[in-house]
């Protein structure tokens, strides 16, 4: 007999040695309930994680921008209202005010990674007869790539950005017959031209963005569209990508900005994201249940098919307690066999998955995430509930009358 | 040390107490049992027998009366001290289920003073090995329960009464499921650890033949103790 583990472990583990069949069922069923909560868990954050990159792979997590511009209506002298009607004004082109200040401050505020200040706006790229308009942003290079990681797009040439560099996606530099090395010309609104050299092309995956982005460096954005010194938006990652939006009130609050989130401009996304992680959990909280149930019909069966041992153990001195606790002991074992039983199957059926499953271009559905604090977790949660499901069945053994339970 | 390892005094035991159905079993039952001394129970089958027994055990609690196991009134007691001075100064030997399946001979001796104790030690497998032998059966000692004869099963039952060298032992029809040669042979071993050991044996039979070589015949019937009470 083991004399390193107290009596009721001896116990709980010889009752369960010997129903060898009954244990070794309730151990399976538990384990197929844990390898659902472990293949789901997993795959749903492999999703998740694919999802936010390709969202915020190519924006900013918060984006400050200017003030939006209103229009008041116009009073005479006497301070009457001489001209009622007040149309939206058109959004000119405008620097943030004090931008560097608030920029600044952001970097030393908690919660916030980097800080990027950008100026974009409409140009025209041009190439001998042909042009098209483009979505140029100006951009401080060793910053900005923390941001947003643009040389992870560049499928030629290079990310560099000097002051004669352009980077533009790979579908604007089709339509204008471009490849690295090649010049393009860059006419802004106010009529400024700029010639610059393609450094390199981007693919963002999306045609759409492939046809219109253009990076060049922040200054020679500035001096094309006029803003010298000036910026039109300060682009802000965060430590935790789902305190942005709380973030950007605060930011909003304490200066005169205009704070988007990538939650506010992907709400859509981000609904469907939440409804996801709350149907996976609703999910796991039902599996749960199942295993739970589970244990508990199995100690019960337990406890009635061993009333005379709990009967004669209580006649030879056990205590209510030792008894109580060869059965939570049981729940637990039973719990934690079935986890690490279930964690296995659950990563087989995950590695398989994700070998099998496919998006249609070929590339994985979703990152194969096996993270060991959700083995942990999983572990521990399935222990504490065999152990919780062991209760009912426990005190009902620890309550028989030993009278009762010898006559069998 | 009390002069009786047991004392009864107007023992009462009644079922659904205080209702139109309300069943008296045992009726002021006075008796007392001295150290050392080996007494058969006997009578007719539904007597009260077994109830005595269970009381006596401290299994189940007396309508009325006091039980005075070595002196100590048991009425006085909590659960916990009763199943404290329950594993201490009786030991039990059933007539049927004897030993827990899922342990072997040896363990099934050792278990009462690892439950007791908390954990198994060295200590406590040499006692219950010397049990064993006591018993005769070191050679079956690593045997799982199911693997062993009704004979042998009721002779490790026997040594785990004795596990913890109590003052009582209440054997409930311990020959009853034996053959004749089998249950000779557990009677006489009760009877040797009485004589060697001192201990106390208080047991419940229908055969006549061992009641007769006991010290003392105890009869009850209709819950009463008509003969043999001292």
């Amino acid at each position: 007999m083991n004399r390193l583990l107290p009596f009721a472990w001896i116990t709980a583990v010889r009752f369960l040695g010997e129903g060898r069949l009954q244990t070794w069922f309730i151990v399976g069923g538990v384990a197929i309930g844990v390898g659902v909560i472990v293949f789901m868990s997993a795959m749903l954050a492999g999703l998740e994680r694919n999802f936010l990159r390709r969202v915020l792979a190519a924006q900013a997590q918060i984006q400050l921008l200017p003030p939006e511009q209103v229009a008041r209506p116009l009073r005479g002298g006497d301070g009457v209202v001489t001209d009622p009607v007040v149309q939206r004004p058109a959004q000119r082109l405008a620097s943030i005010d004090q931008w560097r200040r608030i920029a600044e401050l952001l970097r030393t505020m908690p919660g916030i990674d980097t800080v990027s200040p950008t100026a974009a706006g409409s140009v025209l790229a041009m190439r001998g007869e042909t042009s098209r308009s483009a979505s140029m942003t100006g951009i401080d290079p060793q910053t900005y790539f923390r941001i947003v990681a643009i040389p992870d797009f560049v499928v030629a040439g290079t990310a560099r950005l000097t002051s004669e560099d352009i980077v533009v996606g790979i579908e604007l530099a089709r339509e204008l017959g471009a490849a690295v090395g090649d010049r393009i010309d860059l006419r802004a609104a106010s009529g400024a031209v700029r010639s610059l050299r393609v450094a390199g092309l981007l693919d963002f995956g999306n045609k759409g963005a492939n046809q219109r982005v253009a990076f060049v460096a922040l200054r020679t954005a500035q001096s094309l569209m006029g803003l010298i010194g000036g910026v039109t938006a300060i682009d802000i990652a965060v430590h935790d990508v789902f305190a942005a939006e709380e973030i950007a009130r605060r930011i909003a609050a304490a200066h005169d900005v205009r704070a988007e989130s990538w939650i506010a401009t992907n709400a859509q996304f981000f609904a469907a994201m939440r409804a996801q992680i709350a149907t996976n959990t609703l999910i796991r909280v039902f599996v749960g249940l199942s295993v739970a149930f589970g244990i508990a019909a199995v100690l019960v069966v337990s406890v009635i098919q061993r009333s005379r041992d709990i009967g004669i153990l209580r006649a030879m001195g056990t205590r209510r307690g030792q008894i109580l606790r060869v059965f939570l002991i049981q729940g637990g074992i039973l719990g934690f066999a079935g986890s690490l039983l279930g964690a296995a199957l659950g990563t087989a059926a995950l590695v398989w998955w994700h070998a099998v499953a496919r998006q249609a271009d070929g590339g994985e559905l979703f990152p194969l995430v096996i993270e060991a604090r959700l083995f942990a977790a999983t572990a521990l949660l399935a222990t504490a509930t065999g152990v919780l499901a062991a209760a009912a069945p426990a005190l009902r053994a620890a309550r028989l009358d030993p009278v009762v339970a010898i006559r069998g | 040390m009390a002069e009786d390892v047991l004392r009864l005094e107007r023992l009462g035991k009644s079922y659904r107490t205080g209702t139109p159905a309300e069943t008296r079993v045992l009726h002021d039952i006075d008796f007392a049992l001295r150290h050392g001394e080996f007494v058969a129970l006997m009578g007719p089958s539904g007597s009260g027998k077994s109830t005595l027994l269970n009381i006596v055990g401290l299994l189940d609690r007396p309508s009325s009366g006091r039980v005075l196991i070595d002196g100590v009134d048991t009425g006085t007691l909590d659960e916990r001290a009763l199943t404290m001075l329950r594993g201490r100064k009786i030991g039990f030997v059933f007539q049927s289920h004897l030993l827990l399946s899922a342990f072997t001979a040896l363990e099934n001796v050792m278990l009462p003073a690892v439950a007791e104790r908390g954990f198994a030690s060295a200590a406590i497998e040499a006692r219950a090995r010397a049990l064993l032998r006591r018993v005769g059966l070191d050679a079956v000692a690593d045997n799982l329960a199911p693997h062993m004869s009704g004979g042998q099963q009721q002779r490790v039952a026997v040594a785990r009464a004795l596990a913890l060298s109590p003052e009582l032992v209440l054997a409930d029809e311990p020959t009853g499921n034996l053959d004749s040669h089998s249950a000779d042979e557990v009677f006489a071993l009760l009877r040797d650890i009485n004589r060697e050991q001192g201990t106390s044996f208080l047991l419940v039979t229908h055969n006549l033949d061992l009641a007769r070589r006991c010290d003392r015949i105890v009869r009850v019937v209709d819950g009463r103790i008509v003969d043999g009470a001292r």
